[in-house]
């Protein structure tokens, strides 16, 4: 793979100037390093999402030719597309990687968390995250988290300290100046980490179409077996659809976010190439979580309420 | 695959553009956040669902247009207070440029977060409300501006419409804000006359003022230079971490990553090595993947040396040429970002780029009001959103550049050893281009508001 630094001829700048993806990724590959400079021991949240997938493509990079210094935990719903999965284990090894995986599924079967009456697992993930971070003493956290998904992320630093309960308070948010990053905490605490704060979705799909990078089938277009629940196209499967009054239909879809199937809807695409894809999020009118995610609909503050409890 | 997304056709804004940073300073008085919705919507960036709950929430309200303020409104709190109580990111692009803006409070009390948002802007948009003119706030935008040593700054004189959109009532306070700024060394001022609430010359040129032949505020943003002559500035290369494989196909590699925080370095280029003072020869320049002869501020790359010279995080490759001193006596401006005040005696933590060393505050000669740039000697101890003057000591010397010649190597923060909280963001060197400061006759009360 070679990456030419790209020159911008655009009269207003000086020679040396940058675009914006790699103004973005020197950025990114800056907060890497510095958590790998100050910390004892990182971890990147990779779910097989582009989000993870462009964090841990960054990460590669930042430390090249040497590994990453790092290792990879995947909260698993057990409502997960194999195809995201699969490509999970797949990277895993490619790399050479080491991968913890905290289940959903073994708290619901150990009586530790309830199923929600609408099928839902994204909630219950924050439960398992911090028990791992908490098991596993990890003391930075990397999540593909980006500032411009949601209202109440507009506000959320780089580094987001996490009190011993993983709980985000806003007032006490450290002040972020300049490009440095302060992440000292107390023993227990832990440091939430987002390399891809500046980033938007159209820069992160830019971003795998210049790096060449290879993604999961479902964010290309696709037949397959979907319903409809709360004007979102859901995929058919055992996790609770369709229901009685819900019919399934095949249609030509992709995925623009890859979570739990409960809560990620398709939208009709006919994209089956980067470029495709890319042209219509260019044109598209909809937010990326407004057109497919149910659980950031539940209520104008449902992203607060959730990070406050340790949720990203 | 292909890698290149600019054969997508009809779709200019896949090109590669430049990046600005901007930060806004104003109130919800002065319809900052109606100014910063204005941006979003008519430059396109507001999507369909988010429109949708602006005009329902509206609705609710009885409010017969929807309320663009709301598009920037996010936590709980806010909402209920109907204030902005943080820095807030925001994220635009038109075919020209991608955009990252800082939404600042403009309170008094909110100092912090217009330094904050300040810290890493190019360009700073101060709003004035044309029925008030320049007041003490606006003021205090224009001397954070100068401060922060944001190379350009934008006056907005919104609400044009309630004056009429004279021409005259916009020229008395551009020629009064740009005698100010000007005064404090801001390096260049572009006044708009400006109505956010109807649109003029936000984003669409104004019917109404065609006394005005200068661009809207969205096409300035387009057009302003992001990249300033790196080769005026010498380069600095802090670094953050040592890369070394120790594997059978990489057995001997030794390289220094970090971004480049100013100038330019190029291979076979003498360098010296701070605090230590060693000396050696760029061999390399890996920039994330491929080798380069020549890199520049603010690219991530990593650095070989011919020498194999003790070298760890915290130090500062730089060219021998033009190294900086090293010091353990700073004198800085701070400004005052913690709950908890900062006392004459305090030991602190300083943070300086890549380098986290022991300090003391020795003194704090001077707190600085703002508002009129007077000096109010020997406070003793500074409370949030105080700017002030301090001299601290520190345990090992740091290889600081004055902020006026780089804003990266020359700014710092003051940490609290015990907690972790950031104390002070300081930066290194005389506050003002030009000394503008007055020195206060009494400190009556201590109070600024």
């Amino acid at each position: 793979m070679t990456t030419t630094v790209a020159h911008v001829h655009d009269e207003t700048d000086a020679p040396y100037a940058l675009s914006h993806l790699d103004a973005l990724e020197s950025e990114a590959v800056h907060i890497f390093r510095e958590v790998a400079g100050e910390f004892e021991k990182p971890v990147i949240l990779f779910s097989g999402g582009k989000d993870s997938i462009v964090m841990l493509h960054l990460a590669l990079k930042a430390f090249a030719p040497a590994p990453v210094p790092f290792t990879l935990l995947h909260v698993d719903t057990g409502h997960n597309f194999p195809e995201v999965l699969d490509y999970r284990d797949r990277t895993v090894a490619q790399h050479g990687l080491r991968l913890h995986v905290a289940s959903v599924q073994d708290y619901i079967d150990a009586g530790k968390l309830r199923e929600r009456p609408d099928g839902t697992r994204n909630p219950l993930q924050t439960v398992p995250l911090t028990e791992a971070i908490q098991q596993l003493k990890f003391d930075a956290v990397f999540g593909g988290g980006r500032r411009d998904e949601e209202k109440a992320r507009a506000k959320e630093r780089v580094f987001s300290l996490r009190d011993e309960f993983s709980q985000w308070d806003p007032r006490r948010q450290r002040p972020e100046l300049w490009q440095l990053y302060n992440g000292r905490h107390a023993p227990g605490e832990h440091v939430r980490v987002f390399p891809l704060s500046n980033w938007t979705e159209l820069d992160v799909w830019q971003y795998i179409a210049r790096e060449g990078i290879e993604l999961p089938e479902i964010y290309f277009a696709h037949q397959r077996e979907v319903f409809q629940r709360n004007g979102m196209w859901l995929t058919a499967g055992e996790w609770g659809g369709p229901k009685e009054n819900e019919t399934p239909e095949t249609r030509l879809i992709r995925y623009r976010t890859v979570g739990d199937m409960s809560c990620t809807g398709a939208v009709d695409s006919d994209a089956t190439t980067l470029d495709a894809v890319i042209a219509e999020i260019a044109v598209s009118r909809l937010t990326e979580r407004g057109a497919t995610r149910a659980d950031d609909k539940m209520s104008e503050a449902a992203m607060e309420d959730r990070k406050r409890e340790g949720y990203f | 695959m292909t890698s290149t997304t600019e054969q997508v056709a009809g779709l200019d804004d896949l090109a590669a553009t430049t990046l600005l940073r901007f930060a806004t300073a104003g109130s919800v008085d002065d319809g900052k956040s109606t100014l910063v919705g204005r941006l979003l919507h008519d430059s396109k960036s507001v999507l369909t669902d988010q429109m949708e709950a602006v005009e329902a929430v509206s609705a609710q309200r009885g409010q017969d247009a929807p309320d663009l303020a709301l598009l920037t409104d996010g936590l709980r709190a806010e909402r209920e207070q109907g204030i902005t109580i943080d820095v807030a990111y925001r994220y635009f692009a038109t075919a020209r440029r991608r955009f990252i803006l800082a939404d600042t409070p403009g309170h008094v009390q909110y100092t912090r977060n217009m330094v904050t948002g300040a810290s890493t802007a190019d360009l700073a948009v101060v709003l004035v409300d044309a029925r008030n003119g320049v007041i003490e706030q606006t003021r205090r935008h224009a001397a954070v501006a100068a401060l922060l040593r944001v190379p350009h700054v934008v006056l907005a004189v919104n609400k044009m419409d309630l004056v009429g959109y004279q021409e005259s009532v916009f020229a008395a306070i551009a020629e009064e804000f740009t005698a100010y700024a000007s005064d404090l060394g801001v390096p260049e001022i572009t006044a708009i006359p400006i109505s956010a609430l109807a649109g003029d010359n936000v984003v669409e040129p104004s019917a109404n003022m065609d006394w005005y032949g200068g661009p809207t505020v969205l096409e300035h943003l387009e057009n302003v230079p992001v990249s300033h002559d790196l080769t005026a500035c010498p380069a600095r290369f802090p670094v953050q971490y040592v890369i070394r494989p120790q594997s059978a196909e990489h057995p001997d590699y030794r390289g220094y990553a970090g971004q480049i925080a100013s100038g330019v370095l190029r291979v076979g280029e003498a360098v010296t090595v701070l605090p230590s003072g060693r000396t050696s020869v760029i061999e390399g320049i890996d920039a994330l993947g491929e080798s380069v002869d020549i890199a520049w501020a603010p690219q991530s790359v990593t650095l070989r040396l011919k020498d194999d010279i003790d070298i760890s995080r915290g130090d500062l490759i730089a060219p021998s040429a033009n190294a900086p001193a090293t010091t353990q006596d700073v004198e800085a401006t701070v400004c005052h970002v913690a709950d908890q005040p900062l006392a004459v005696g305090a030991r602190v933590l300083i943070k300086h780029t890549t380098r986290t060393v022991k300090a003391i505050v020795k003194e704090i000669p001077s707190r600085l009001t703002l508002d009129d740039l007077s000096q109010h000697p020997s406070p003793g101890q500074l409370v949030a959103n105080d700017i002030g003057r301090v001299v601290v000591r520190t345990a090992e010397p740091l290889a600081l550049d004055a902020y006026a010649d780089s804003r990266r190597t020359g700014s710092f923060l003051l940490i609290d050893p015990a907690d972790g909280t950031t104390l002070a963001a300081g930066m290194a060197g005389e506050s003002f281009a030009s000394k503008a400061e007055t020195t206060a006759q009494a400190d009556e009360e201590g109070w600024d508001f």
